[in-house]
């Protein structure tokens, strides 16, 4: 005879808090294993939780609507003739209450300290959605991508369809979000987020048409010259949020908070870079080659150099990639997307040149493919060309690391006891503490500064 | 005289008319419809139906022609025309007394005479035994479409014979004329051909059935050469006289005889003498123009089917017949999706198609996947004796939305749907390949030319 409490299970990483949005047992019940007993809604998506127990459903400890800590009590399975008065008592300690035993510990009767409940699969209407990570969506200046983060992490394999709730965590991606195939598959591509999608088909299904309407909805305004405003006019407007801006606004706290990030920061001479890349541009034919281009590549080697930095935590392991697959993001009016460039360490200077500017244009003409939009192992993000000095970026989850790069300066430096006129770039990564340690993202940072310092390397 | 009192009148019986009765009915709603012909109109009595009669019987004489195929040796056989009409009258009678019963059934009101639109609530019938009048909430006219002839020539139904004469008359012309290649030419063209006639089919434009993809014509003309069907497309009508074996066609690229002309040039809606005009109701191009919910621009007066614009076909006049009895019921109908109405031409090999053709997705600009699969490498259509054709599915190259499929060969009338239901649904290439397909089907040509636009077809 076990007592078994029912947990509010931990549904993913960032999740601290969920909400029972109903329960589907009542009290007085009989549960099996496996039971749906209730729908819970997690900060991502809206999952059943499953029973673990068998017994009776004797107590409800959480109504519908209301929200309770990870790992805190909120229903008790028991058979009816057990006493389940202590394990109740101990409810508003919330955690898994350490020091109430209601039965003898350690004997076959004891109280299970399993959860009682495990979250199966999400509940979404195909197979597809389940598919690896169909969507990147925008990010900030080197800020996160938000939609495909929960996705991504359904990697066939990853998405343990059971598991504890203390172990690592896995997240839903569409949750309950009743949309059609080919919905899906264009949101993908354009980086929507379904969740935000109003359906305007059978039982509100999300169709191609309402995808395509969330796309075209904040069509960009004409520029028209700015007036200068009156001291009688409205003091402020309040603008709709721009689909890549919502999902920017819902998705971001998502990095910053769970995410430890450190911050290491160093100034790179680009003299010779700079000397190189006017040669370069120089040559007949040659494809136009940018500051940025050479981040990229220098980036490319060295994460190959230092594939701790070219990692993504996993809740209990960290996934070191062999490849390169670095993240550029593009601002567009509405908001940042972050396109991919896959396999970086294994393309020339040039072919990084003509793929960038490629990637870039066809960003802004919203001309993405899916998996152009998904799958980067590292980001960068440069704000050189708004004469940003240095800035810091949030990581792009569940990359491990992103660079934020600044403007190219000319400043004073020492060279000896003169002072000289130099090209100075200031250089910023942020780092996922989980996956690194400073010293490993200082090193990386050397090797890139080495590559750019020495940019005869990048050509080899 | 008598006059009615219902909620909805319905101006002529035909698949729109009394598709669109007996869903008022069902809703509710008191019904009188109005039926200058017989019930079941245009495509019961003298078009679909009694056609494909007729083309099972030509369908019936072909196999007795390959009974050496199968190993039966036939000491010759004869195949009587005029049974042939007869059997297609007794199955048109059927269907008709069909709809006679479902009216019956669901209690409509059925007047036989000429429905004129007197007021938007007030519809006059002259029978043959004096006057009725219907008042009526709303009124659905559904008064179908008539035969088109080209200018200055007239049909007469004995030298010049339009589809109403050829479904009556019960002799097989020695050598017949089809001016038009579209469903209604070549599917006469076949059931002529199966009974020994010589077609000649003069068609304007540069192909045979030229609204079907270009590989389908292709395949069309090459299988009717066979069959010694003569095909003069490209080929513009001068004048059609009497003369030599019966009629002279003149044409800019020759001169052809034949004992009769079939002309199939297309169908006009049948606007006139209904009320329109005095009611002011609002035409495009020959069509009564109605919106969304099917309504005129005259509030409380509906129109569907062949009048209402094309395609003109049966199925989707009754989807329209649907859409108006839902408005007029006060409920909120979702309306006729008019990118995926299936077009079906039931000559042989037959012929089947939803959405675009290659050529139209190309102009749309759309970077498309095509898949193939020929029948020949079907089991069930090596089997059945029946290889010509094939399945052609256009797809979006990024999405995998299916955007318009093409089929030419044996049962591809039955084929289509599978798209049809799958485009509804917004399904992509992926969902019909992991649907699981009966071997040995000819269905299976359909996922196996779906697998091709993917790049996985097994079986080729």
């Amino acid at each position: 005879m076990a007592v078994t409490k029912v947990v509010m299970p931990k549904l993913s990483e960032a999740m601290e808090t969920g909400k029972v949005i109903k329960w589907l047992k009542k009290e007085g019940d009989r549960i099996q294993g496996g039971d749906i007993l209730a729908e819970i809604e997690t900060d991502k998506a809206d999952v059943e939780m499953e029973a673990f127990g068998a017994g009776v459903l004797r107590k409800i400890l959480l109504a519908p609507g209301d929200r309770a800590p990870v790992g805190s009590l909120i229903a008790v399975i028991a058979e009816p003739n057990e006493d389940i008065a202590s394990v109740i008592a101990g409810a508003p300690a919330m955690a898994p209450a350490p020091g109430k035993p209601t039965a003898p510990a350690s004997t076959p009767g004891a109280i299970s300290d399993r959860p009682a409940a495990v979250p199966p699969q999400p509940r979404s209407e195909d197979p597809a959605a389940r598919q690896p990570a169909p969507v990147r969506s925008p990010a900030g200046p080197g800020a996160e991508s938000p939609a495909q983060n929960d996705i991504r992490r359904e990697a066939p394999g990853r998405a343990a369809p059971v598991m504890a709730p203390v172990a690592s965590a896995v997240q839903h991606a569409g949750g309950r979000v009743k949309a059609s195939p080919l919905a899906k598959k264009v949101a993908a591509q354009r980086g929507v987020d379904l969740k935000v999608v109003q359906g305007s088909g059978p039982g509100g299904r999300i169709i191609r048409r309402d995808v395509e309407a969330a796309t075209s909805a904040p069509a960009a305004a004409p520029a028209v010259a700015r007036a200068m405003p009156s001291v009688t006019g409205p003091e402020y407007e309040d603008r709709p949020l721009t689909q890549i801006r919502a999902t920017i606004a819902k998705r971001m706290p998502l990095s910053k908070a769970p995410v430890p990030h450190f911050y290491v920061t160093s100034e790179v001479a680009m003299d010779r870079a700079w000397e190189l890349r006017d040669e370069l541009n120089s040559l007949e034919g040659a494809p136009k080659i940018s500051v940025n281009d050479f981040v990229i590549r220098a980036c490319a080697l060295a994460l190959i150099q230092h594939p701790e930095v070219n990692a993504s935590f996993q809740g209990d392991s960290v996934r070191v990639w062999h490849r390169a697959h670095i993240g550029i993001a593009v601002a567009l009016d509405e908001g940042l997307i972050t396109p991919v460039l896959r396999d970086c360490h294994a393309k020339s200077l040039s072919q990084i040149a003509v793929e960038a500017r490629d990637l870039a244009e066809r960003t802004r003409a919203r001309k993405l493919k899916a998996h152009e939009l998904s799958g980067a192992t590292f980001s960068i993000s440069n704000l050189g060309m708004f004469d940003v000095a240095e800035f810091s970026a949030i990581i792009n989850p569940p990359e491990g690391a992103i660079l934020a790069v600044g403007s190219v300066r000319r400043v004073p430096v020492a060279e000896g006891d003169e002072v000289k006129v130099g090209r100075r770039m200031m250089i910023t990564l942020s780092c996922d503490h989980r996956v690194m340690d400073g010293a490993m993202g200082a090193r990386f940072l050397q090797t890139v500064k080495r590559y750019l310092e020495e940019p005869l390397r990048l050509l080899v | 005289m008598a006059s009615h009192k219902v909620d909805a009148a319905v101006v002529g019986t035909g698949p729109g008319g009394y598709v669109s009765a007996i869903r008022c009915a069902q809703l509710g709603l008191t019904v009188a419809t109005v039926e200058d012909d017989r019930p079941g109109g245009v495509c019961l009595n003298w078009g679909c139906i009694p056609t494909k009669a007729l083309l099972r019987n030509a369908e019936v004489v072909h196999l007795f022609k390959r009974a050496a195929d199968f190993g039966i040796r036939l000491q010759g056989f004869e195949a009587d025309y005029a049974e042939a009409i007869k059997r297609s009258r007794t199955v048109a009678d059927r269907m008709a007394k069909g709809v006679e019963f479902l009216f019956r059934k669901n209690k409509i009101t059925l007047l036989l005479g000429t429905g004129t639109l007197k007021s938007p609530g007030l519809v006059e019938v002259k029978g043959k035994n004096g006057m009725d009048t219907i008042e009526a909430r709303a009124v659905i006219l559904a008064t179908g479409s008539e035969p088109k002839s080209l200018p200055g020539i007239t049909i007469d139904e004995k030298l010049v014979i339009s589809s109403n004469g050829a479904v009556r008359q019960e002799r097989a012309p020695k050598s017949l004329i089809v001016i038009g290649a579209g469903a209604v030419g070549v599917e006469f063209a076949d059931v002529y051909a199966a009974y020994g006639t010589a077609v000649t089919i003069v068609e304007a434009l540069p192909r045979l059935v030229p609204v079907e993809d270009e590989e389908v014509s292709t395949h069309l003309a090459r299988s009717f050469t066979r069959r010694d069907i003569t095909s003069q497309t490209g080929v513009k009508v001068q004048s059609v006289k009497p003369g030599g074996a019966g009629v002279v066609v003149t044409t800019d690229g020759g001169t052809f005889e034949a004992e009769q002309v079939l002309m199939a040039i297309g169908r006009a809606a049948r606007v006139k003498g209904v009320g329109l005009e005095a009611l002011g109701v609002a035409l495009d191009r020959g069509f009564v123009k109605v919106s969304p919910r099917m309504e005129t621009s005259v509030k409380g007066v509906y129109a569907i089917g062949d009048m209402a614009g094309p395609p003109l076909l049966a199925h989707k006049a009754m989807a329209e017949g649907v859409v108006a009895a839902e408005a007029i019921a006060g409920k909120d109908p979702r309306p006729v999706d008019y990118g995926n109405v299936p077009s079906c031409t039931y000559c042989r090999p037959q012929i089947a198609s939803i959405g675009v053709t290659e050529a139209k997705a190309r102009v749309n600009g759309r970077e498309i996947t095509i898949g193939r699969f020929p029948f020949t490498a079907s089991g069930k259509a090596v089997a059945m004796g029946e290889t010509e054709g094939f399945v052609k599915v256009v797809a979006d190259k990024a999405t995998g939305e299916i955007l318009g499929v093409h089929i030419l060969g044996p049962e591809a009338t039955e084929i289509i749907h599978e798209f049809a239901v799958g485009r509804t649904l917004e399904a992509t290439l992926e969902e019909i390949i992991h649907t699981i397909h009966a071997h040995p089907t000819l269905s299976e040509a359909a996922l196996e030319a779906t697998l091709g636009a993917l790049g996985q077809a097994i079986h080729i």
